[in-house]
Formats: structure tokens, C-alpha cells, sequence
């Protein structure tokens, strides 16, 4: 589906004819990601992240076929495969490098595409399986990312293992029997490995396949803007192409350039230490930490300390880590409010940056050991976390009046471009 | 239907850590040993910094520092001898460096485990046969592989230098339970206070071919310096490509912007 | 009048800086792709550590003549031939012109050490390694070697004399650094 105002693929040379009526390739591009396509006209920098995601998603998937050439999935020589791919391989080092930090880039990616999304609404109608398609890629993401993880096999990535299959053994009766089958053994070791790089080569083409999907569900709306409201008339769009495209590759170039100052100059900032030690089963590092985009789920996983009913800690710290991640399945029906941007919603806006500041320090509690005042910082946080979106969210797009709204689109940049000239006018 | 039973979950994990709050103790179990824990002193070499270099020179004492001490218990398991070109040696002194030592090998006629001359292709030669062997060799401590150790440690080079230089007598009001046991060396860096290693440097134990005065500090910078060539012999390499690439960047950003900002002069937006 | 021309001519210079400067963003992006996809295909090369392995060095001292050894250089097999007198003889005999791939015995061996013959044991068909080198193996119809995947057969100057194969048997940069031993690569 489009607007009936969008631009239609007319192939001039008689080649591309040909290819239009045998396999419309181009023209499903064009109207994916071309001219065909009307996005609104007052996107901003945060629309940016949706491409500069699939862009990081495309580099790992490169840079990862180019890595399995040279690795070897095997308890024994893991660790020194990695050392070769760092020492021998011709460009290994970089390639290697950018695979580790293409990793951390597409999660900060991710994130602020995430709280975009909270922030103006897109979780809304009529974008739910918009919404429900993206959760689903990041549960891939972290599956993916926590097996790659332990490819290198270092001490990190052995007793990372260790610990998330431990998260089965929470399970009551068929937990322990379920974590053997996960692992192929009693601790990690070369079936598990074996079993992780396999999987770990196959889900990014998951990825990539819901990735369409989520793109095909977009493009039934179309896409949602800073002022949430739907789009009325042509007036209100520009084609995808030039006027997106354009921004895309200007925030392209940013996002890349973050990324070489990473990889190049700081590429173990954001790794761990401990991981450049050889697995070693009988030897646990002082302190286990995961990767920095899994410290707040981890901080929510350790915040429960105490047998509250008939559930063991350990079991509700598991059931809450997972929780926290399937509550967003459910978004679109926790928010009752019609109004999408929270532009227009004084309450819901307020409670939107108490969350981004709760979820930070659940993150710095993940990363610290579990001492005070980490860990009842931790459990606040987590308390928060689950009243945001359980109690506080319906009970806001409730009670919450929302400030008056334009009627479309190119009103409120007119608006907006008003208000520009008269501030320029009395400067 | 959503609501209402999300509001009861809700309500259930708070719940749950209300009590997790009011049940975990505030204060942490005190550590004595954090007290006399010290954070590592900062070793300023040439490889750091936006402009790294190696200092050759610095490297190959670093080396002969390393082969001449360490070399007796802690492994080089990630070097070869042909990696050693690159701190200045030609080809024909790698390969009689290599020849230097005696690598592990199968005599052709009776299959028997044998020893022959290294070869610029081989590693360094780990000094114990496997880890069994180390730990009985060593008071049941391991010596970690030196590889990758500035990398392998929280504070990298800094750490490694300060360890090195950091073994003292324990002060006078350390409690008795961390005073070093016997075969154990105090030493304020090392994250438990107590150490297996003995002070492996003392001045003049190497001799120079440069003439650089062999003090404890100076070998301990040295083969710091060495380590970190080690554990990333690519550094310099990988800084350089790095302007590169930030600076092709950087322009194309610009044009991009320009760009951006053209497409869209027609546009309010 | 006057003012409206420049006032055309500045629109046409703007939309051609316009174009100029989409070009040009176009183009670096293209630079750039091509600088990053040089190390992705250069990686596929062989590493630091397979250069590394590129010299053998050969004791020859055992190998008595009509004998032959099969050792490796690069992971490809190497056959060390000490020739008998009749063989080198049955080797000059033939006049180049016979031959699909002319060289001479003298020309595949060095001054002096004409009896010894190294080559690779590749066949130049398609690869197989040829039979002959060991104790007991057909060495084809000109007394070589004989590969049995399709059949080539080789003289006793490992020269290409029947079957597929379109050349010699490739001889491998060697020198001898004493008188029994070979240092090959």
C-alpha cells in the first residue's frame, strides 16, 4: 500500500523494461526506499537510526563471513584462532576489531531507535506489527550477540556462558535437564561451542529476514513523525528519495566516523580484560560482567535478592530479565492514549525521561559489582522499570489532558518556521 | 485485559523487591585488603597516545629483558621468532636468534619426542611442558602467558610496570590474616596484596648491549614496553589507519551535509 | 535587462554547484567503499604464518641413487630423485623436438648435480600427486612417473611424454647449501 500521491516507476530503458515485467526488482526498491515511497517532511536526526541500523547490520554480517574464514570453532584452538586472525591474517586485526565494535555501534543504534520510538509514539496504531517485529530483531540481536560473545573463548566469554544457560537451571524439574541440552554437557565446552558459532552464523540472516518484514510493516501506515500526527495530503510528504537518502548518508558518515574512532583508536574500551585470558573451567575472574548493552537486564536480573512467595530469588530474577524484555510485546495496548508524541503529552514526557535516566542507572548498577550501594540502587531501578510500563503508563494515558495539537503536518512547520522568522524578525 | 493483568504483575515483581530491599544489609562486608590495595602508577611509553611510535631500541632491551628473566617460568606463546623483524633485527639475526633455542620436535628416525634449533618460523618456546608441570615447578602458582598480559589486565601497562616494581616489605599495620604466608611476596598492586612471584628484577641483572643502565625501573619499563608490543603488534598500524579513515570521514561528511542541505533548499521542514 | 541575466546566470551557476556537490558526495562514498572492500578480499590471502613455512631445507644424504624420496614445501608435495647414469642417459637421448614441453635434463637440474632431480609432485593436469617416488610404483611407460587419475606420464626428466598433462613437472626454486642438503623455496 501507498498514498495515492506516490510517484510510480516508469522504466525508460528498454532493459529495465524487460526486467520490470520478468522480476520487478527495481521497482520494489523504488517504492521500499525510492522515489516511491512519501515519507512526512519533518523527520528528524532521530529518523536516522532505522538505516544506520540495517547498516550495522550489513557490517556484521560482512565483516563476520570474512572472520569465519579464518576461525576455528573448536574448545581447543578458539582462543589462539582469534590471536591469529589479530597477528597473521592480512587486515585481520581490523576486520576483527570492527566485528567487536560493529556490535557495540549496532546496540547504541538500536537503543536510541527503541526510545525514538517510546518517545514519539510509534509503538501506536496503527503500527503495533511495526513495533512487535522490532522486538522480536532485538531478542535476535541479544541471542546473537550473546553466543558471538563466546566465540573467542576467553575467560568472559566461557563464564558468560556459564552464567545466562545457568538462567535455565532456575527453571523448577526440567531446568538442569534443559541447561545439559542447551550446553551438550555439564559446563561449556566444545559442543556448546560448536553449537553457539553455528547458530550465531545463522541468526543474523534471521535478522535480516525479519528486518524485511519490519520494513514491509512500516510501509503499510507509512512512517510516523515528531508530532505524531498521520499524514493528511501530498503536502505533507517528500519522496524517500532524494530528500531521505541524502539525510541517510549525512548521518551515515557521522555514524561511520564514530565507528573508525572506536575500532581505531579505542577498540577494547567498551571489551573487557578478563576475555583476553584463555577459558579456563576451573578458574572464575573475580568479577563476571556481559558486554555494556546487557548491563541493564543484568541489573534487573541480580536486583532480586529475597524468596518472595513461593518463587526462589534466583527463579524471580530470571522471570523478571525476561519480563522486562517481553513487556514491550505488550506496549501498544499498555498506552491507551490516542496521542502519539509526547510533544503533546506534558505527563507521559516527563514519566519518558524519568525511564531513559532509570534504564542508564540500571546499566552503571549491572556493570558494578554486586556491593552497596549498587545493588539496592539496582533493585529501585528494576522497582521503577516494571511500575513505568505496568502501573504508571496506563494510568497516565488516562488521566493525562494533552496539549493542543496542529492539524497536520505542514501546519506544524509552518508553525514552526513562523515562529523562526518572527524570533529572526526581533533579533 | 492487558491492563488490568499487567498492573497485578506489576505489582507482583515490586513486591518482590520491596522485600529484596528491606532484606539485603546496606553496609558491604568490610575488605581489609581494598584499604592497602593501590591503584597502578602510569607508565608513559611511546606507543600511547593519538601519535603512537614504537621505540625500538626500548623494544629490544624489553626482549632481552624477557628472554634473559621472565622467560625462565612465563610463556611467549603468541610470538614468533619472524615477528621479532619488526623491532629492528634483519633477517639474518632473527634467524640466528631463533637458533638460539631449542624447540619441541619428532626425531625422524624413531618418532621419539626430540628437541631441534628454532627456526624464524616457530614460537618461542614455552619453558614447562603443560600446566601440571608449571604449577609443581612454581608452588602450585601458574605463570600467565605474557602474550597478551597488558591487555589481559585491568590497568594494562600500568599495571604490569607497578607489579613489577611494586614488591615491598608489608606495612606495619597490615592484619595478620594478609600478611604473605610463606612462598608469597607483598606486593600492593596485585589485587589480593600477596603474590607467588618473587621480585623477579634486581639492578645490573641484565647487561645492556646499548649501555643503558640496567636499574629495576629501567628493565620494568622496558619489558612493559615489550609487552604491549606483544600483545598488539598492530598498534602503531592500526592508529594510522585510523587518521586515515577519520579524516577521509570527516569530509565526506561535510559533502554529505552540503549535499543534504541542497536537496532540501526547496523544503520547510 | 542587465540584472536579469545575472540573476539567470546565477541560478544555472547554483543548480550546477548543486549537482557538483551531490557528485562529488557520491563519488567519495564510492572511494571509500572501494578502500574498505580492498582488505576484505586481500584477507583471502595467505597470512603472515603460511609465508612463514615458504623454505624447507632437505637432507639428500640417504637417498641413493635410483632411489627417490617424497618430502613437502608449502604443503605440496616434493619428489628428490637421485638418477642412475642409465636414466640421465635415456633423458639426454631425446631429441627436444618430441617433447610437448622442451627443456632438457640440464636445464631442470643444476651444473654438477645433474643426477639429482627435484620437482614438485603435482601433476599438471589437474593436481593428483604422480606415482613413481616410492619403492614399488609403476613409474609409467618412460620410467618417471605415471599419474594414475588420468593417466600422464612423465619421463625420467619428470618432462611430459603421454596422457593429459600439458607440461613438465614444475621444478621448484631450490639451491643445494652443502652436498647433502637442499634447501628448496
Amino acid at each position: 500500500m501507498s498514498f495515492p500521491w506516490a510517484k510510480q516507476y516508469e522504466p525508460q530503458q528498454p532493459l529495465m523494461k524487460w526486467l520490470d515485467e520478468k522480476l520487478p526488482l527495481p521497482r520494489l526498491v523504488y517504492n521500499a526506499v525510492g522515489a516511491g515511497y512519501p515519507v512526512p517532511r519533518n523527520l528528524n536526526y532521530f529518523w536516522n537510526f532505522g538505516v544506520l541500523a540495517g547498516a550495522a547490520l550489513a557490517i556484521q554480517i560482512i565483516t563476520g563471513i570474512v572472520l569465519a574464514m579464518h576461525y576455528a570453532a573448536n574448545a581447543g584452538v578458539a582462543f589462539n584462532s582469534v590471536e591469529h586472525i589479530m597477528r597473521d591474517v592480512n587486515a585481520g586485526w581490523f576486520i576483527r576489531y570492527a566485528h567487536m565494535n560493529g556490535a557495540s555501534m549496532f546496540f547504541i543504534v538500536v537503543y536510541l531507535h527503541i526510545f525514538r520510538g517510546l518517545y514519539y509514539g510509534s509503538y501506536k496504531a496503527p503500527r503495533e506489527m511495526v513495533w512487535l517485529l522490532g522486538v522480536v530483531i532485538f531478542l535476535l540481536m541479544m541471542a546473537t550477540a550473546f553466543m558471538g560473545y563466546v566465540l573467542p573463548w576467553g575467560q568472559m566469554s566461557f563464564w558468560g556462558a556459564q552464567v545466562i544457560t545457568g538462567f535455565f537451571s532456575a527453571i523448577p524439574v526440567v531446568g538442569e535437564p534443559i541447561r545439559v541440552w542447551l550446553l551438550g554437557g555439564f559446563a561449556p565446552d566444545n559442543a556448546a561451542l560448536n553449537r553457539f558459532f553455528s547458530l550465531h552464523y545463522l541468526l543474523p540472516f534471521v535478522i535480516a529476514g525479519v528486518v524485511i518484514l519490519h520494513i514491509w510493516a512500516l510501509h503499510i501506515p507509512g512512517s510516523n513523525n515528531p508530532t505524531g500526527i498521520e499524514v493528511k495530503d501530498e503536502q505533507d510528504t517528500v519522496p524517500f528519495h532524494p530528500y531521505y537518502t541524502a539525510k541517510d548518508g549525512f548521518g551515515l558518515g557521522i555514524f561511520l566516523l564514530m565507528f573508525v574512532l572506536l575500532t581505531f583508536f579505542s577498540p577494547n574500551l567498551l571489551g573487557h580484560a578478563d576475555n583476553y585470558i584463555p577459558a579456563n573451567p576451573l578458574s572464575t575472574p573475580a568479577h563476571i560482567v556481559p558486554e555494556w548493552y546487557f548491563w541493564p537486564f543484568y541489573a534487573i536480573l541480580r536486583a532480586f535478592t529475597f524468596n518472595f512467595l513461593w518463587i526462589d530469588a534466583k527463579l524471580w530474577g530470571v522471570i523478571a530479565m525476561f519480563a522486562s524484555i517481553a513487556l514491550l510485546f505488550f506496549l501498544p495496548w499498555l498506552d491507551s492514549s490516542p496521542v502519539k508524541s509526547s510533544t503533546y503529552r506534558p505527563l507521559y514526557k516527563k514519566f519518558f525521561w524519568v525511564l531513559v535516566f532509570d534504564v542508564l542507572l540500571l546499566g552503571v548498577c549491572g556493570k558494578m559489582p554486586a556491593e552497596q550501594p549498587w545493588v539496592v540502587l539496582s533493585q529501585i531501578g528494576a522497582a521503577y522499570y516494571f511500575a513505568h510500563f505496568l502501573i504508571i503508563l496506563p494510568i497516565v494515558s488516562r488521566i493525562e489532558r494533552p496539549a493542543p495539537m496542529p492539524n497536520s503536518i505542514t501546519e506544524a512547520v509552518l508553525a514552526k518556521h513562523a515562529d523562526d522568522m518572527s524570533a529572526a524578525a526581533t533579533a | 485485559m492487558v491492563r488490568p493483568l499487567g498492573f497485578l504483575v506489576g505489582l507482583g515483581f515490586i513486591a518482590a523487591l520491596l522485600c529484596a530491599i528491606f532484606t539485603t544489609p546496606l553496609s558491604n562486608e568490610p575488605n581489609a585488603a581494598h584499604e592497602f590495595h593501590k591503584h597502578p602508577r602510569h607508565l608513559a611509553l611511546s606507543s600511547d597516545g593519538l601519535f603512537p611510535r614504537w621505540d625500538l631500541q626500548k623494544l629490544q632491551r624489553g626482549m632481552q629483558v624477557y628472554k634473559e628473566v621472565c622467560s625462565a617460568c612465563h610463556s611467549l606463546n603468541h610470538v614468533a621468532f619472524r615477528d621479532i623483524g619488526e623491532l629492528g633485527y634483519t633477517e639474518g639475526q632473527v634467524k640466528s636468534f631463533a637458533k638460539g633455542f631449542q624447540v619441541p620436535s619428532v626425531n625422524p628416525d624413531t618418532g621419539e619426542p626430540a628437541t631441534r634449533d628454532g627456526l624464524p618460523s616457530d614460537y618461542f618456546p614455552a619453558p614447562y611442558a603443560n600446566e601440571v608441570a608449571a604449577r609443581a615447578a612454581n608452588n602450585n602458582a601458574l605463570p600467565p602467558d605474557l602474550s597478551l598480559i597488558t591487555k589481559a589486565r585491568e590497568g594494562g601497562k600500568d599495571y604490569v610496570y607497578s607489579l613489577l616494581t611494586g614488591f615491598q616489605n608489608p606495612p606495619a599495620n597490615l592484619p595478620k590474616e594478609l600478611q604473605p604466608a610463606t612462598g608469597l611476596h607483598y606486593n600492593p598492586y596485585f589485587a589480593n596484596l600477596n603474590l607467588a612471584m618473587a621480585p623477579p628484577l634486581s639492578d645490573g641483572q641484565v647487561t645492556y648491549a646499548d649501555g643503558t643502565k640496567a636499574t629495576v625501573d629501567q628493565m620494568a619499563s622496558d619489558v612493559t614496553a615489550f609487552l604491549v608490543w606483544t600483545a598488539e603488534p598492530k598498534l602503531v598500524k592500526r592508529v594510522q589507519v585510523g587518521w586515515a579513515a577519520a579524516l577521509f570521514l570527516v569530509i565526506f561528511c561535510v559533502l554529505a551535509y552540503l549535499s543534504y542541505r541542497n536537496i532540501w533548499a526547496d523544503k520547510k521542514h | 535587462m542587465a540584472s536579469e541575466t545575472n540573476l539567470n546566470a546565477g541560478i544555472e551557476e547554483g543548480v550546477r554547484r548543486r549537482d557538483f556537490i551531490n557528485i562529488a558526495a557520491v563519488s567519495f562514498a564510492g572511494v571509500g567503499a572501494v578502500a574498505v572492500v580492498l582488505p576484505l578480499v586481500n584477507q583471502m590471502n595467505p597470512s603472515a604464518d603460511v609465508l612463514a613455512l615458504s623454505s624447507t631445507e632437505i637432507d639428500i644424504s640417504a637417498i641413493e641413487t635410483g632411489q627417490a624420496i617424497k618430502t613437502s614445501w608449502r604443503k605440496q608435495p616434493v619428489f628428490v630423485r637421485n638418477l642412475t647414469a642409465t636414466e640421465i642417459a635415456a633423458a639426454n637421448k631425446v631429441p627436444l623436438s618430441e617433447l610437448r614441453d622442451p627443456q632438457t635434463l640440464a636445464e631442470r637440474t643444476k651444473v654438477g648435480k645433474e643426477n639429482w632431480l627435484i620437482t614438485l609432485g603435482v601433476c599438471t593436469h589437474l593436481g593428483c600427486v604422480p606415482l613413481g617416488a616410492a619403492e614399488g610404483e609403476p613409474r609409467g611407460d618412460f620410467g618417471g612417473y605415471f599419474c594414475p587419475c588420468h593417466g600422464s606420464h612423465y619421463d625420467t626428466a619428470a618432462r611430459i611424454r603421454k596422457g593429459p598433462a600439458p607440461k613438465n613437472l614444475v621444478v621448484p626454486p631450490y639451491e643445494f647449501t652443502s652436498d647433502t642438503a637442499v634447501t628448496i623455496g
